[in-house]
């Protein structure tokens, strides 16, 4: 059997926060990653799907050997981020989203060069894939302009290049897409499962990335970590992750003005297992996990007796975010509104 | 370490110097617009030297024939590499870190830190040559500096220069060390300690001046030494002039450079190290300060 291209064992990671002036004093520690055991084989695309504050960038970071773990261990690529940082190094690389980094003073081709040099690819070969892979993402015809000329989302575009440039036995990408407009999201996505089926290499390429897109994670991913509050919730396939709800009927119903009627009263039905809703101008948009079909009866049997409407009524196959759901018992919108994750 | 993995770390070293050295001077000629470089590397210190002279005029009533004013002028000149070398080194973390955003991915690369940070200061160190040049240059023309080149130890001057110019490096990875652990207000290290070192390192007068409970830290200093083998290599008779390094041969001055600078030079290392695992538990590679 190949190594693992990623393992972590009782990964843990707290960060102190010192507190405002006035309460210098007053220590309080975040718990940023729990308990994390994770082994990704060689060869898979592994997505790290969870709201914000989750953890996801903290885990990247330390697999990446920026962050040091306060508890357990990693390796990539079979060695040890810790005490192996430098052998882990030569054999990843990293781009993170929704930033724009870059010499701005430098064009987009030294920019690319530049790094490349950095993991000791030889020149020509550097340019080869540097503009195969501009060609690949469409900003091969601004080779030549400055990198602080470019918009963010062409400066991201770059900086994908840039993870790719070095063929990593295993690449991270922390939210790859965030900020993309559609169309370059979905060439994005369609270059990354690109590259990990490509077998002309003979090291067969793994891939991390983060989102907290769900249709992401589901359709691009070959497996899935659901990651909250530091906490692996659950690891397996898109469709294994379904699966468990396979059995249960997800209905969506668009309501008129729920008149106080709220989620909690909906979920304390028996047959009910979750229940979220989003009020919006003149109604709202109830997601209805239900044990058994029958049970939609109860639920409209309250709806009425509380005067409220129902415009539109439709079943649907389960999402990762309902798995999501069934985990947290909150939707991701939810908890990240929810402000528990203590972002400062 | 067996000898494939010593051959793999000196490469490493050696490109992260390298490609390091390419970016500091691509940064540095990007902002050298020409009316901008001539300020900054040619006004600014000629200027700053003219006033001294001036001043030195006034105080001696024009006694230029003394040995304390090339003593002065040319310590003054050497004295701006402290400052331009030891930023040179320690900007690169702030500007990688705060302005390009790429700290991390320098972090991330198979590269070592150091050997970079130290490629970043190279052009600052050409620039600034290019202003001692001018500055001595100036100097000799304008401002009453006598100087003859033929008289020049110009061996000991450019093997002075060089260890002097790896001891500044080192002290700045020291700083920058020190910056990857403070955001705020570390751009004004290296101009405070530049500014600091200048009261200790005897550049525009004598140690001796200094009160005696403070001599001690001008004696610890290898800036101190550094200087004095610049003026000496350069006119001899001048700085023997001077009680407070005369007893020393130039080949002892030399030798307690290079041991100090070792002493310096191999403690920034452990303190580079040192910074750099606390930065990386404290996860602050990546933090801005955001202002
Ligand atoms: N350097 C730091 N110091 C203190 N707390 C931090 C630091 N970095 C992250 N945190 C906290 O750790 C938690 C996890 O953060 P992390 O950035 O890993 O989340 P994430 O899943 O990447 O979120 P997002 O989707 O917003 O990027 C958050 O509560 C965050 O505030
Ligand atoms: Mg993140």
């Amino acid at each position: 059997m190949p190594p693992l291209a990623i393992e972590t064992e009782a990964l843990g990671r707290i960060y102190k926060i010192r507190g405002s002036k006035k309460e210098k004093k007053i220590r309080k520690e975040l718990v940023a990653l729990a308990d994390v055991n994770l082994q990704i084989e060689t060869g898979e695309l592994f997505g790290l799907l969870g709201p914000n504050g989750a953890g996801k960038t903290t885990l990247i970071k330390i697999l990446t050997t920026l962050l040091a773990p306060t508890t357990g261990w990693a390796r990539v690529a079979g060695h040890d981020v810790v005490d192996a940082a430098a052998k882990v190094r030569p054999l990843i690389n990293m781009v993170s989203g929704g930033e724009s980094s870059g010499y701005g003073l430098l064009t987009v081709r030294e920019n690319l060069w530049m790094f490349s040099q950095f993991y000791g690819v030889p020149s020509k070969e550097a340019y080869r894939r540097i503009d195969e892979l501009l060609k690949r993402v469409g900003i091969f015809d601004r080779r030549h302009t400055k990198s602080a000329d470019l918009s963010t989302g062409l400066r991201q575009k770059m900086n994908i290049v840039r993870g790719f440039m070095t063929d990593p036995d295993v690449l991270f990408l922390d939210e790859p897409t965030l900020g993309l407009d559609v169309g370059a999201s979905r060439e994005v996505r369609a270059l990354i499962r690109e590259w990990v089926d490509d077998r002309r290499s003979d090291v067969r390429r793994t891939l991390l990335l983060t989102t907290h897109y769900m249709v992401e994670a589901d359709e691009l991913c070959d497996r899935v970590a659901i990651i909250n509050q530091g906490r692996v919730l659950a690891c397996d396939t898109p469709s294994a992750l379904k699966q468990h709800l396979q059995k249960d009927a997800i209905f969506e119903v668009e309501t008129s003005p729920l008149n106080g009627l709220t989620a909690q009263t909906i979920e304390d039905l028996p047959e009910v297992r979750t229940a979220t809703a989003t009020e919006h101008d003149g109604g709202a948009t109830l997601n209805l996990i239900l044990v058994e079909e029958n049970a939609l009866a109860h639920v409209i049997n309250v709806f009425t007796q509380k005067n409220v409407r129902i415009l539109k009524l439709s079943k649907r196959e389960p999402t990762l975010e309902d798995v999501f759901v069934d985990l947290v018992g909150r939707s991701m919108a939810d908890v990240e509104k929810g402000g528990e994750s203590s972002e400062q | 370490m067996d000898r494939s993995t010593a051959a793999v770390t000196r490469s490493e070293t050696w490109r992260s110097f390298r490609i390091a050295t390419w970016l500091g001077w691509q940064i540095a000629s990007n902002w050298t617009d020409p009316l901008w470089f001539a300020i900054y590397s040619i006004v600014r210190p000629v200027s700053r030297a003219a006033i001294l002279v001036v001043m030195y005029g006034v105080i001696t009533q024009g006694n230029f024939s003394d040995p304390l004013f090339p003593y002065i002028y040319l310590g003054n000149a050497f004295y701006s590499y402290v400052f331009t070398v030891m930023n040179g080194v320690s900007w690169a973390v702030i500007d990688d870190r705060e302005h390009y955003r790429t700290l991390k991915y320098m972090y991330v690369a198979p590269i070592r830190i150091p050997a970079y940070l130290l490629g970043r200061g190279v052009a600052g160190f050409l620039t600034a040559s290019l202003s001692v040049v001018i500055t001595i240059l100036a100097g000799v023309l304008f401002l009453h500096v006598s100087f003859d080149p033929l008289q020049a130890d110009w061996l000991l001057f450019f093997v002075s220069l060089a260890i002097g110019v790896v001891m500044l490096a080192m002290m700045g990875l020291v700083l920058a060390a020190l910056s990857l652990l403070v955001a705020r207000h570390s751009g004004f290290l290296a101009e405070g300690v530049s500014g600091v070192l200048f009261l200790f390192s005897g550049a525009i007068y004598p140690l001796d001046v200094l009160p005696v409970w403070l001599q001690p830290i001008g004696y610890a200093i290898p800036i101190t030494y550094w200087l004095e083998l610049m003026r000496r290599s350069l006119i001899g008779s001048v700085a023997e002039a001077f009680p407070t390094l005369a007893a020393f041969s130039n080949l002892e001055l030399l030798g307690i450079l290079v041991g100090l600078s070792v002493v310096f030079g191999v403690a920034s290392i452990y303190v580079f190290r040192a910074c750099d695992k606390r930065a990386r538990e404290r996860g602050l590679i990546d933090r801005t300060t955001n202002y």
